[in-house]
């Protein structure tokens, strides 16, 4: 990619997280091992170290978010960073203010690095090049573009359960189109060396040319399932019923929506992961969902160690945790 | 005044003329070429100094702004730039702000022109009221203040119906029709071509059916409506086949095509490059081959500049939240001689594509070099430059060719035998 933002600084550093694209592999790596020793802390009874002591995150959500802004807030906590979280979804760019004129004026306030979730694509990007030269950008969703942090919280939970990724076989199902979660796993999963992924869905909702990112397509779920590893279901939002992207939530089901039945395609000790909320009923199974194949809630704790990895990373500061 | 140009390679396509010579200019028109006129006396010589001297050119499409969008540009900024890249008669879209759907604005924009005394400016009528694509306008009315052209710029008819009485009404006054052939639903909310790129970043794509399947909606109805017709900025390769197979098949129509899509593909928009977010979109590499042969053997007869000024605001966004277009007409000259220097098109291929070939679209008197012709010219020397914010003369400073080297660029331009741009 002839990004016109590198995320790397001139050591080869990781100086931003927008996109999992084109990164080295050993930066995956080294983001899923810092995890590791952060996943400790987070089972501790003090949960604090004090890496950031000193340093301001600005959470800067466009768009509205729970479980992504709530696991960002409290993994920068953890590391003793002071955090403010601005919703400028109901704020400032409502009354007319440009993007940039907020993000001087938050400059101002001397943030060590933005977190930012935005309904555009590449808006990190855009965030990342008008930054001052220290601060840090950090994607936590741009669009349908990109949301790195979700997609390694997903390796680092793959990694879990399936460590030998080249031998892996992994699903994507759903709305890929529309999903920056499915394009970030699959750079992700690509650059980490797993050679079989597919993505399956009806071919509204495969963007054209999908195969270019290295997977294969498939229309047919029980086709795309067989014998693999790890099954990855998306969110279906409720508004692609109202377009002619599908013509409901019951067909939708009935083709794609994973049951107990459906996963028997896949391995036996297959995993099954969504990147949250989940629709019960209309993507996923509440069979499935709770069942002992489902890894769904390790997600959401993984994401907090996860994120407080790439933050330290970021910022530079020496990963090992204090005894 | 009386002008000799001496020392200068002639191209005129339109005259069958290549060579080196002088061209004797008084009263506004050409006098002798290429041998100067016996007893010419001078009152300015000019040594071209084995520069090209081409017909002044000519831009089918172009946006200056006024009136409406002041804070982005204005006649009098574009068409000192046009005039002082060389480009002597633009074509200007009508959707300013109001549209130019009545006597009074082309009156205006007119009067403008003249107070700023740059390129010449060739405003096109809006077809319908508003552009509003459901109500005609008064075309007739627009005529008669001066529009020699009509067009409802990017924006669709409510039906066809309405397009094909637009043809109809445009066809009586015998008045060319210039469309820009997008299909709305099939653009839906895209951004950028539909292809490998849109798809990596995220970014809602424009299939290139929008394009070909309103073209060939469009192609229909010239045919069952006998209007003259022009198509402004294709940008796909199954477009040129539909205007080739148009022209064996008799039809009047024309093309062109923007220089932005002779040179650059979606591939230059990754890193979510705002600078290159255009309509129509910048398509695959196989377009842009296409595109070119397509100038290259005729079926696209002219290249434009699309010049679309804007401030710096309007880019300095999220890509979906920025303008679309881009600030060309500084350069529509240097890159089309480029291509010609690159060997991509030949010299009476690239300089009719600009000069003689819109004027005859235009079906104005001009873009020749001959005895009697209205001396409308420019002479381009071959001093390399850099594109960047102090050597563009347009007010906008949104290049897709930030950094890039040109060739060169027009030393002198002369409008009726007027000298209108010169060397500092």
């Amino acid at each position: 990619m002839t990004d016109l933002t590198s995320q790397l600084d001139e050591s080869g550093k990781l100086q931003h997280f927008l996109s999992t694209e084109s990164l080295p592999r050993h930066i995956l790596l080294d983001i899923l091992n810092t995890a590791e020793s952060f996943a400790n802390v987070t089972g501790r009874a003090v949960k604090k170290v004090p890496l950031l002591r000193g340093k301001t995150i600005v959470n800067l959500f466009f768009e509205p978010s729970t479980r992504t802004r709530t696991t960002f807030e409290l993994a920068a906590k953890r590391l003793s960073a002071d955090v403010l979280t601005v919703n400028v979804a109901t704020s400032a760019t409502h009354k007319g203010e440009s993007l940039l004129d907020t993000l001087r004026t938050l400059q101002a306030m001397h943030s060590d690095m933005f977190i930012v979730r935005h309904a555009e694509s590449g808006a990190a990007h855009f965030i990342a090049r008008h930054v001052a030269a220290d601060v840090h950008v950090i994607n936590a969703g741009d669009g349908r573009h990109a949301h790195p942090t979700q997609a390694m919280l997903d390796m680092f939970t793959i990694r879990q359960h399936k460590p030998d990724f080249a031998s892996l076989g992994v699903a994507i199902v759903g709305d890929i189109a529309h999903s920056r979660v499915a394009r970030s796993e699959i750079h992700a999963l690509n650059i980490l060396g797993v050679s079989d992924i597919r993505v399956i869905a009806p071919k509204t909702l495969l963007p054209v040319q999908i195969e270019t990112l290295g997977v294969k397509a498939c229309h047919d779920l029980n086709d795309g399932l067989a014998d693999v590893d790890v099954v990855i279901m998306l969110r279906l939002q409720r508004e692609r019923m109202q377009s002619a992207l599908l013509p409901g939530e019951q067909e939708y089901f009935q083709c794609y929506g994973l049951t107990k039945s459906r996963l028997q395609a896949a391995k036996p000790d297959a995993i099954v992961m969504h990147p949250g909320p989940v629709n019960r009923g209309v993507e996923i199974d509440s069979q499935v969902a709770d069942s002992a194949h489902s890894v769904i809630l390790q997600q959401v704790s993984h994401g907090i160690a996860v994120r407080m990895a790439v933050m330290a990373m970021i910022m530079g500061v020496h990963t090992e945790v204090p005894a | 005044m009386r002008i000799r140009i001496s020392n200068a390679r002639i191209i005129s396509p339109a005259d069958d003329l290549d060579c080196t010579g002088d061209v004797c200019i008084a009263a506004g028109r050409i006098v002798s070429v290429p041998g100067p006129a016996p007893d010419f006396q001078a009152e300015q010589q000019i040594d071209a100094g084995g520069g090209l001297l081409c017909p002044g050119a000519i831009d089918l499409l172009a946006d200056f702004r006024e009136p409406g969008q002041e804070h982005k540009a204005t006649i009098a900024s574009e068409s000192h730039a046009a005039a002082s890249a060389g480009v002597t008669g633009v074509v200007l879209t009508p959707h300013t702000q109001p549209v130019i759907d009545t006597a009074a604005v082309v009156e205006l924009i007119h009067q403008r022109a003249a107070q700023a005394g740059g390129s010449r400016i060739y405003p096109l009528g809006a077809l319908t009221s508003g552009l509003s694509g459901r109500q005609l306008s008064e075309i007739a009315a627009l005529k008669q203040a001066g529009c020699i052209a009509l067009s409802n710029a990017r924006r669709a008819f409510d039906n066809l119906d309405i397009m094909r009485r637009a043809f109809e009404y445009a066809a009586s006054f015998n008045l060319p029709v210039f469309i820009q052939p997008e299909e709305p639903g099939l653009r839906n909310n895209g951004l950028m071509h539909e292809g490998q790129i849109s798809t990596r970043l995220g970014l809602p794509g424009i299939p290139a059916t929008a394009e070909i399947v309103a073209l060939s909606q469009c192609l229909m109805l010239v045919e069952q409506t006998g209007v003259r017709a022009h198509f402004s900025k294709l940008s796909c390769a199954q477009s040129v086949e539909l205007l080739r197979a148009a022209h064996s098949q008799g039809l009047p129509v024309s093309a062109d095509v923007s220089i932005n899509n002779l040179y650059l593909t979606e591939i230059d928009v990754d890193g979510f490059n705002a600078d290159c977010h255009l309509a129509p979109p910048l398509r695959c590499s196989s377009d842009r081959t296409a595109l070119l042969a397509g100038v290259g053997d005729g079926t696209i007869a002219a290249i434009c500049s699309d010049h679309q000024p804007h401030d710096a605001d309007a880019k300095a966004a999220p890509f979906g939240e920025t303008a679309p277009g881009a600030s060309a007409i500084d350069l529509l000259i240097p890159l089309t001689i480029n291509l010609i220097e690159q060997q991509q098109l030949s010299y009476r291929q690239g300089i009719a594509a600009i000069t003689c070939n819109p004027a005859r679209i235009l079906t104005l008197d001009r873009g020749r070099i001959a005895a009697g012709e209205v001396a409308d010219l420019f002479i381009f020397a071959d001093t390399g430059w850099t594109v960047n914010n102090d050597t563009l003369q347009s007010r906008g400073k949104n290049t897709c060719f930030r950094g890039w080297e040109m060739p060169g660029r027009a030393h002198y331009t002369f409008i009726d035998g007027e000298l209108v741009h010169a060397p500092a």
